[in-house]
């Protein structure tokens, strides 16, 4: 199987490549990257003459939903969701139903991913078992099942003497943690940002504190054990003032954010829209700046999902007990892509936070496009307009807060392991 | 002038004509109430369902009452917020409800917002009796109505809320109400009941009660709930009554003919001293009375206004 990829602008920006170049393809592997290449008995042409040639995307923050959650989303409907919005690669948490938290769970992800998923799949695996905050699990023998990282996502761990020994013990093994960082004490009732909005709409808040509070220990762990912290989707400004003082210090922390932090505002909760409903809440304006000044000053390494998808069910609810999330993989690059026209980030910059610091925070393959190495390859139409369709999208699941917006730029093509995942019709 | 809401689910919606429209509807309803035979046709043939999914003796009898005496059916529905519990969703409930073709809806719940909610999926009005910490409009009417009454206009009056902001939905929408007809709204609480930005709808925060009601010529008292204040919100009821209580002596700080008010039930002794509640200032019983006018004209106007027979 050949696949020539003909006059695309190729954007590799982990090794400064920004160039018109064709790259080849053969049996599974990048063969060559080149101007004009000749090759004869080419299966397949894809002519990018205008378009972005990438590395695959890697998103490292998603929730399949499986097992036990099918209804909500799958293996096999979560990552075709991931190829639509252009990834090659998801890292999965494992909030469950077993938790990932043995090895058992985590060859299943495996093997169901290699069955019926479409790219590649990295099960992260919970820090404690059944991630009640309690005792470590098998970190060893689940990174040898295919675990790449370890969180308690949406179950911060509460006792700072156990977030200790999960760093101490994951740290010989490379292991990077990932803190979904709130002081659940902090949280209490609340059900979105405190502030005006919250006041206004009489719903209880959840104060900026509670996470830079988590995040502020979390770093100081990091600090202390010498440990790679990986700070998932943060939202407000101390929090991120909190990683970009620890980075100079050179503490191990890298973070992400997601794309409706840096889109949307508090103020989107207006008339009780549960699909703006997440965790953490969307924050203020200042703290929207923060997330994209820190995005630009490269204290935010990533951009991640958390792709959380939810029944309809669970969303078409009073607020107060609507299910916390969005989905995100359909529309987290034409939303980044925004940041480039609002002049947060070059383009090479935000191609950057969606492949290879992502693949460099989970230590991930991937994120570059090399001769020799695995092809996973997405081809961008950055000039492509489009209008986001909560009941066309992919993924089982149709929580977003983004229906109906105006976007501009699209996968085409996205290639995992040398085969065409994903063509856009 | 007509009224041109289906629903009532705040004063935030509602113009200074508006809110003036419904007062000016509750004083020629209120006559009515003090009749030998206190029932006008007014809505005959009209079905309106309390739907309370919380527990509310006082506001569910004002608005069963309202119904009654402007002849429409009335029935209550107690739904208790553990039918979410048992799979049945608000949906669920509404649908049901719908089936059976009422006009009104009046609506009590504990989440915020759940009337709006319901007004985005049914086809009858809805009035709001009360949702979470967001609004209670009716209870904000008939507290203007009282006002009104007792001072001629709303215009120019300095009206001290003291309490608990955060968790009021009477305060939300009583700061709406008295700022849109002019009057100056000045807060006072504990720290902990104090929400941010409440400011940014028209009020003036106050560190120290006695302050806030400085001049006053309206004192209204919040109700403390200890059971939803938890344990960290405030230290015990001897304290809360010592720094935010109204008792003659503070009440003297106030305007000399100044109005003390409370949506009830009063907590005698902890927002009120009884020497307060009984006293010639209060006006609490005059709220509860107003409060019957005032659902029978937020009753007759979400239907239009329309005329029964000699009405
Ligand atoms: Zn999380
Ligand atoms: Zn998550």
């Amino acid at each position: 199987m050949k696949i020539l990829i003909k006059g695309g602008r190729v954007l590799d920006p982990a090794h400064n490549i920004d160039d018109s170049l064709d790259l080849l393809i053969e049996d599974g592997t990048i063969s060559r990257i080149d101007k004009n290449i000749q090759e004869q008995g080419v299966d397949e042409m894809i002519e990018a003459k205008g378009q972005l040639v990438t590395p695959g995307l890697i998103d490292i923050h998603v929730h399949l939903r499986d097992p036990g959650f099918e209804y909500k989303e799958d293996i096999a409907s979560g990552t075709r969701a991931a190829v639509a919005g252009g990834f090659t690669a998801v890292a999965c948490m494992p909030n469950t139903k077993p938790v990932n938290d043995n090895h058992t769970v985590t060859t299943y992800i495996k093997t169901r991913a290699v069955e019926q998923g479409v790219c590649r799949v990295y099960p992260v695996g919970a820090i404690t078992k059944g991630s009640k905050g309690e005792s470590l699990t098998e970190m060893g023998d689940m990174r040898d099942a295919g675990c790449v990282a370890f969180s308690d996502d949406g179950h911060p761990v509460g006792s700072g003497e156990l977030m200790r020994r999960a760093l101490e013990y994951a740290k010989p093994f490379n292991l990077p943690i990932i803190s979904h960082s709130e002081d659940l004490d902090l949280v209490g009732q609340g059900v979105m940002n405190e502030g005006f909005v919250a006041t206004e709409l009489g719903l209880k808040g959840i104060p900026w504190v509670a996470e830079a509070a988590a995040v502020a220990r979390e770093v100081m762990l990091a600090e202390f054990t010498g440990a790679h912290l990986h700070v998932a989707h943060v939202s407000t400004r101390a929090a991120i003032d909190i990683v970009r003082q620890a980075k100079k210090r050179g503490v191990r922390v890298t973070c992400e954010a997601t794309p409706h932090h840096f889109t949307l505002t508090e103020e989107a909760v207006r008339g009780y829209d549960t699909n703006a409903k997440m965790n953490p809440p969307l924050r203020d304006a200042d703290d929207l700046e923060a997330v994209r000044e820190g995005l630009a000053d490269g204290t935010i390494d990533t951009i991640a999902t958390d792709h959380a998808p939810h029944h309809i069910d669970e969303k078409n609810v009073e607020f107060n007990i609507a299910l916390y999330g969005v989905v995100g993989l359909e529309t987290a690059l034409p939303l980044t892509l925004r940041l480039v026209e609002d002049g947060v980030l070059s383009l090479r910059d935000a191609i950057a936070k969606l492949t290879i610091n992502p693949a460099r925070a989970l230590n991930l393959p991937g994120g570059t496009l090399e001769a020799g190495r695995p092809a996973d390859v997405t081809v961008i139409d950055l000039n492509h307009s489009w209008t986001v369709s909560a009941a066309n999208l992919v993924s089982k699941s149709k929580n977003t807060p983004f229906d109906g917006w105006k976007l501009k730029g699209i996968a085409t093509h996205t290639i995992v392991d040398g085969k065409i995942a994903y063509r856009k019709g | 002038m007509a009224f041109r809401h289906k629903h009532i689910l705040g004063i935030e919606q509602l113009s200074k004509e508006d809110i003036g429209f419904i007062l000016d509807t509750a004083d020629s309803f209120k006559e009515i109430n003090t009749r030998d035979i206190k029932k006008v046709p007014t809505l005959r043939g009209k079905t309106i369902i309390n739907l309370f999914f919380e527990a509310s003796t006082r506001t569910r009898t004002s608005f069963e009452i309202a119904g009654k005496r402007l002849s429409a059916d009335t029935i209550n529905i107690t739904a208790s917020s553990s039918s979410v519990v048992k799979g049945e969703t608000l949906e669920d409930t509404a649908r049901n409800i719908e089936a059976m073709h009422p006009d009104i809806i009046v609506m009590r719940h504990s989440a915020s917002g759940a009337p709006h909610y319901l007004a985005d999926r049914l086809d009858c009005s809805i009035i709001n009796a009360g949702d979470g910490a967001h609004e209670h409009p009716t209870q904000a009417l008939l507290d203007m109505l009282t006002i009104r009454q007792h001072k001629g206009s709303l215009e120019g009056l300095k009206v001290a809320i003291i309490g608990d902001i955060t968790h009021s939905r009477v305060a939300r929408s009583d700061i709406y109400g008295l700022t849109r007809m002019g009057a100056e709204v000045r807060l006072a609480g504990p720290g902990t009941m104090i929400p941010p930005g409440i400011e940014r709808l028209g009020a003036k925060v106050y560190a120290d009660m006695r302050e806030a009601i400085k001049g006053a010529d309206v004192v209204m008292m919040l109700r403390i709930q200890l059971e939803r204040q938890g344990k960290t919100l405030l230290p015990t009821l001897r304290e809360y009554a010592k720094f935010y209580g109204l008792n003659p002596r503070n009440l003297t700080l106030a305007a000399p003919d100044a109005l003390v008010m409370h949506p009830g039930p009063v907590n005698r002794g902890v927002e009120l001293s009884s020497y307060v509640a009984d006293g010639g200032q209060s006006v609490i019983l005059d709220q509860v009375e107003n409060g019957v006018a005032v659902r029978m004209a937020a009753l007759y106007l979400v239907l239009g206004g329309e005329q029964g027979d000699n009405a």
